[in-house]
């Protein structure tokens, strides 16, 4: 088979891709079989004006919830990494109402009661387990859950950290809980008040603030274009088979 | 025989003083547990309703944690704890109807069916340990010190679980004799502490609580020693309520069991953490020099 571009184009253009029915929010389609949800929706002749964002499983726009002949279970996916399965059932759900809690931020302090002031329906939990079966990134939500229960905040926002705040917990929740934005307040609060700062960060900004790189950072924003483009060239590049005690020959700013 | 050791949620915060005590104790004891690596709220009350199986779900779910690791035993530390696994566990066991419908419903899990057994500290060391091992190992005894063993409702109640006769019960008095203390008997020492009430009619809970310590006191006790985290809130912390609004309420120091089996094992004060306590449980203990 030739390789040229032109003639490869030709090929694929003729190969025609299996028809398999799908069925949108109840309606049958035919769509090709390697197409995800999202393409095969579009495919079939829908339009997203919202409820659609990265298309790289990242956003959690995208929710689908389905299910599959002769199955009672309720399957998850994101539309844009889920490829579809003949005769599935499926709906997009971008969006699920969840009240967020208000609070400055800078009040708080990192204690689990803050928490269970801001979100007192925690206590609601029945750990029924619906909100981690259905979440599409398999974080272990009720898990976490507990966790704040007993105040392990650092632990909730460890177990949530894959969290895309899609809302189908939420959707599916026995207690009526905003899991996700729990979670992001776990996260939150760990981040600021719970885990060790960061040390060198401090004689980082201190560095800084001494103007220890104003005069490099300066010749930089002097330089033209292809002057530029030079010196990132030339760079000093670290071999990648460095042992931990490399160091650059140039180290003014180190 | 390997034992899961379930915490509770409460002592993970308000209640630290008894895990932090009973850990320390049973690792000076010998005796082996391993925290379950994951566990929800068991939901600290059994649901009284017949077909309201759902809040089942929640301690069946840390039942079956304890199976799936492995282990036989599952010890808890907290009344309300025991009571709801121990109701749980009874329930999975016995009831085959429900327990299809939950192992149905939790199809996520292995199935159960009560394999684990479900012991609260008490009956752990009376049943396994034995109180004759007990007594050897107390360098401290605490000589000297009237106590009044406070049960409560969820050791006791109901019979189905109770570790001990439900009306003449014998344990905590047994407990706190190998601690070498006076046990000061009472008879309001299994009536309810209030419980939940506090939070709907705080009134009759402060009422029950100071009818509880007054009949403590009356019979001799100079402290009471309990179990339940909920207990403790009632009948310890809020003391100064009762003093408020009830006129000569007494001031009566309040351990939890594991505190006072700590320093009889002669293990540092700090395990017990009894800046948690009231002053006044601090004060006696430098009294008696037991600390």
């Amino acid at each position: 088979m030739s390789t040229t571009t032109d003639e490869t184009k030709e090929v694929s253009a003729k190969v025609e891709a299996k028809l398999i029915p799908i069925y949108v929010m109840g309606k049958k389609y035919e769509v090709p079989e390697s197409l995800t949800i999202m393409k095969a929706i579009e495919y079939a002749g829908y339009k997203y004006i919202r409820g659609c964002g990265c298309r790289g499983g990242v956003c959690g726009a995208g929710s689908t919830v389905y299910r599959k002949p002769g199955d009672y279970k309720i399957y998850t996916g994101l539309a844009c990494q889920t490829v579809v399965e003949p005769n599935m059932y499926l709906t997009q759900l971008p969006f699920y109402p969840a009240i967020r809690a208000i609070y400055n931020f800078h009040e708080l302090e990192g204690k689990p009661e803050e928490i269970f002031e801001l979100y007192p329906e925690l206590f609601r939990c029945v750990a029924c387990n619906a909100c981690t079966k259905v979440c599409p990134m398999d974080v272990e939500v009720m898990d976490y859950i507990s966790a704040l229960k007993r105040g392990d905040i650092v632990e909730a926002a460890e177990i949530s950290f894959d969290c895309i705040q899609c809302g189908l917990c939420a959707s599916r929740c026995y207690g009526e809980l905003p899991q996700y934005h729990i979670a992001q307040l776990a996260r939150r609060l760990a981040g600021a008040y719970l885990t060790p700062r960061a040390e060198h960060l401090k004689t980082m900004c201190a560095n800084i603030e001494t103007g220890r790189y104003t005069e490099g950072l300066n010749s930089l924003k002097a330089m033209d274009t292809d002057m530029l483009k030079k010196t990132y060239q030339e760079r000093e590049l670290e071999p990648a088979t460095a042992g931990e005690d490399w160091t650059p020959k140039d180290s003014t700013y180190l | 025989m390997s034992i899961s050791y379930y915490p509770g949620c409460t002592l993970k915060t308000k209640a630290k003083n008894l895990e932090s005590s009973a850990l320390a104790a049973m690792k000076e004891l010998g005796i082996k547990v391993e925290e379950l690596d994951r566990w929800n709220c068991c939901g600290a009350v059994y649901s009284l309703a017949d077909d309201d199986l759902i809040h089942i779900v929640a301690p069946v779910r840390d039942l079956i944690r304890v199976k799936e690791r492995g282990h036989d035993t599952v010890l808890a530390l907290c009344s309300m704890c025991y009571n709801t696994l121990a109701r749980a566990n009874h329930l999975m066991k016995n009831d085959e109807e429900k327990r299809k419908t939950i192992n149905m419903f939790m199809d996520e899990e292995p199935d159960y069916a009560g394999e684990v057994r479900v012991v609260h500290l008490f009956d752990y060391l009376r049943d396994d340990y034995g109180w004759d091992k007990l007594k050897e190992k107390i360098k401290k005894p605490l000589n000297g010190l009237k106590v009044g063993p406070y049960y409560g409702c969820t050791l006791l109640r109901p019979k189905e679980v109770a570790l001990d006769h439900p009306d003449n019960p014998s344990i905590f008095e047994k407990f706190l004799e190998t601690l070498g203390a006076e046990v000061i008997n009472f008879p309001m020492s299994t009536q309810c502490c209030g419980a939940y009430q506090v939070l709907g009619n705080p009134d009759a809970a402060v009422k029950v609580s100071h009818e509880i310590l007054t009949d403590a006191v009356a019979h001799g006790a100079e402290a009471l020693a309990l179990t339940c985290p909920l207990c403790d809130y009632n009948l310890g912390r809020r003391q100064n309520i009762m003093q408020e609004k009830i006129e000569g309420s007494p001031e009566v120091p309040v351990y939890y069991f594991t505190q006072l089996l700590a320093l009889a094992l002669g293990l540092p004060a700090a395990d017990c953490h009894l800046e948690l306590n009231r002053e006044s449980a601090v004060n006696l203990l430098k009294d008696k020099s037991y600390i």
